[in-house]
């Protein structure tokens, strides 16, 4: 059980959560949360926004049942939360390029700033593409080398990979599908997928995501992949 | 400890009458991270083809209240792979081990329950009602006839005993339970899920690829209590009952309506220990009631 330390509205639909959290988290890493009983029946996925020792932070939209009850918890209530889960993004050498889009944008900015502080003279580049409303484009100004954002439009437009960028990208499939496609093959790229999921822990096979090598677990494989595993390029 | 919760299903002992149910467990490992299984009654493995499955396409997994709706198609690892992967990790656990098979036609279960002879599990439970595979699955759970047969084959050929999991989805079901009794089977399971449907409106279109699916959770617990009543009245052998069980109280009701073990499934999503609550619960229910046994308060109703 964790308690929650802030939980504010960023953005309409957009909510920032802040957890007492004893462990340590991965970027690209998730927890389980739940705060109800039996209704909704199953914990919600919900990945790493931020982390600092003693707390875990998480971004996250309003979309059902249980969201609309997270986002109605206030400082001092109590959440479950269980992990932290899944495989997260790997630690790299080169510069870093990211592309998040929409609530995708959400395991970046822990991503970002642990690539900072492991590689301070590593190149970091942004790119954030919104529907509508943008959200935490400052936070990440704070930290990235530059950030690039495209509102209402189609942020793979403006996407050009420097030759010894890594890319890691997290946001609607059709994005990092075209991601995949854009950026050229000398770049390793890496994707971070998301599935309907029951257990978070690999034992439902709910969260199946077809592979080059045959059905992946996103929950316990993943939710990190290598472009190529799972996108036809 | 005491042993108030020792349960007999035949000649089989159980420590306590609560076990994962297939599907919902993998093949136990995922779950060591939160409690023993050493402290499970039994352990009832994924659902076993002879071939490997690599499941259905599209989305797996929806919520309905209080319920949810799964299309996973029984993506499997198959027999061989099992029982070279699987099996070793599995028989050192000290529970009674409950193999689930599956099959697509006649000669798929007999094969995959040939293979099984090789290994030393406790009971086979024989998968007749999977809702979510087109060829055999449910096919063979929704009439009593086509059931018995396949019981009276797959019991014939198998060195483990066999307890069939029965389909809520079609004829009578104590009419069919009584077919398997009849044909040589050694248990009933029940509940399987209970096919559903899911239409998401915002695209206008079905959730599944493979257009039903099936339901479990609490929200068909009623529907399990009902089914497991019935069949527990019109058979002599013993009965593993399931269904939106989600705490002590629901295994009580079950074990009061004449189920011997109780298996619990959706419920290890929603809470990982589940399975140990329950162990806890009835326990505690047994000493404050004064029970040796819980078998005292079986099949009271």
């Amino acid at each position: 059980m964790a308690i929650i330390q802030s939980n504010e509205c960023i953005s309409p639909d957009i909510y920032k959560m802040s957890v007492t959290f004893s462990g340590t988290v991965l970027p690209g890493q998730f927890f389980m949360l739940r705060a109800w009983d039996k209704d909704p029946l199953l914990s919600r996925p919900i990945s790493v926004h931020d982390y600092v020792p003693g707390k875990v932070t998480f971004l996250y939209q309003v979309v059902g049942k249980g969201t609309k009850i997270l986002a109605k918890l206030k400082t001092g209530d109590n959440v479950e939360i269980q992990g932290p889960y899944g495989n997260g993004f790997p630690e790299i050498t080169g510069d870093l390029c990211v592309v998040g889009g929409g609530i995708g944008v959400a395991p970046l900015y822990y991503l970002v700033k642990h690539y900072k502080e492991k590689k301070p003279n590593g190149n970091c580049r942004v790119y954030l593409g919104f529907r509508e409303n943008a959200y935490c484009v400052e936070a990440y100004e704070a930290i990235a080398d530059e950030v690039i954002l495209d509102i209402g439009g189609i942020i793979t437009n403006q996407l050009r990979v420097q030759p010894d960028e890594v890319v890691m990208t997290c946001g609607p499939e059709i994005m990092m599908a075209s991601v995949a496609k854009t950026v050229p093959l000398e770049n390793v790229v890496y994707v971070s997928m998301e599935a309907h999921m029951a257990c978070g822990i690999g034992a439902c096979l709910g969260c199946t995501c077809e592979t080059k090598s045959g059905n992946k677990k996103v929950c316990k494989d993943g939710p990190v992949f290598l472009r190529e595993e799972v996108f036809y390029v | 400890m005491s042993n108030c919760l020792e349960t007999k299903f035949n000649d089989i002992l159980f420590k306590n009458p609560v076990i994962p149910a297939s599907g919902t467990f993998g093949f136990g490992r995922e779950y060591e991270a939160f409690y023993d299984l050493n402290k499970l009654g039994g352990l009832c493995s994924k659902g076993l083809t002879l071939e490997p499955k690599s499941g259905n396409r599209g989305i797996r997994l929806w919520e309905t209240p209080a319920g949810l709706m799964n299309s996973i198609g029984l993506e499997n690892p198959g027999v061989d792979a099992f029982i070279k992967n699987e099996w070793p990790h599995l028989k050192d656990i000290d529970t009674v081990t409950i193999i689930n098979v599956g099959g697509k036609d006649e000669e798929s279960y007999l094969t995959a329950i040939k293979k099984l002879n090789a290994i030393d599990a406790k009971l086979i439970e024989l998968n007749i009602s999977c809702p979510n595979v087109k060829a055999g699955g449910m096919a063979y759970g929704i009439k009593a006839a086509t059931a018995g047969e396949i019981t009276k084959k797959v019991v014939a050929i198998s060195r483990h005993p066999v307890m069939v999991k029965l389909s809520p989805n079609g004829e009578a079901i104590a009419d069919i339970a009584k077919a398997c009794e009849e044909a040589g089977a050694q248990g009933i399971s029940l509940i399987n899920t209970l096919q559903g449907m899911a239409i998401d409106y915002k695209k206008k279109a079905v959730v599944f690829d493979n257009l039903y699916a099936g339901l479990s959770g609490p929200a068909v617990k009623p529907i399990a209590l009902r089914m497991t009543h019935q069949v527990c009245q019109a058979v002599r052998i013993p009965v593993m009952a399931m269904g939106g069980i989600s705490n002590w109280e629901d295994a009580l009701e079950f074990i009061m309506a004449g189920a011997t073990c109780i298996q619990v499934g959706t419920m290890n999503f929603n809470n990982p220990l589940a399975p140990i609550e329950m162990i806890e619960g009835l326990e505690a229910y047994c000493q404050k009631e004064g029970l040796a046994n819980i078998s005292e308060i079986r099949g009271i109703i």
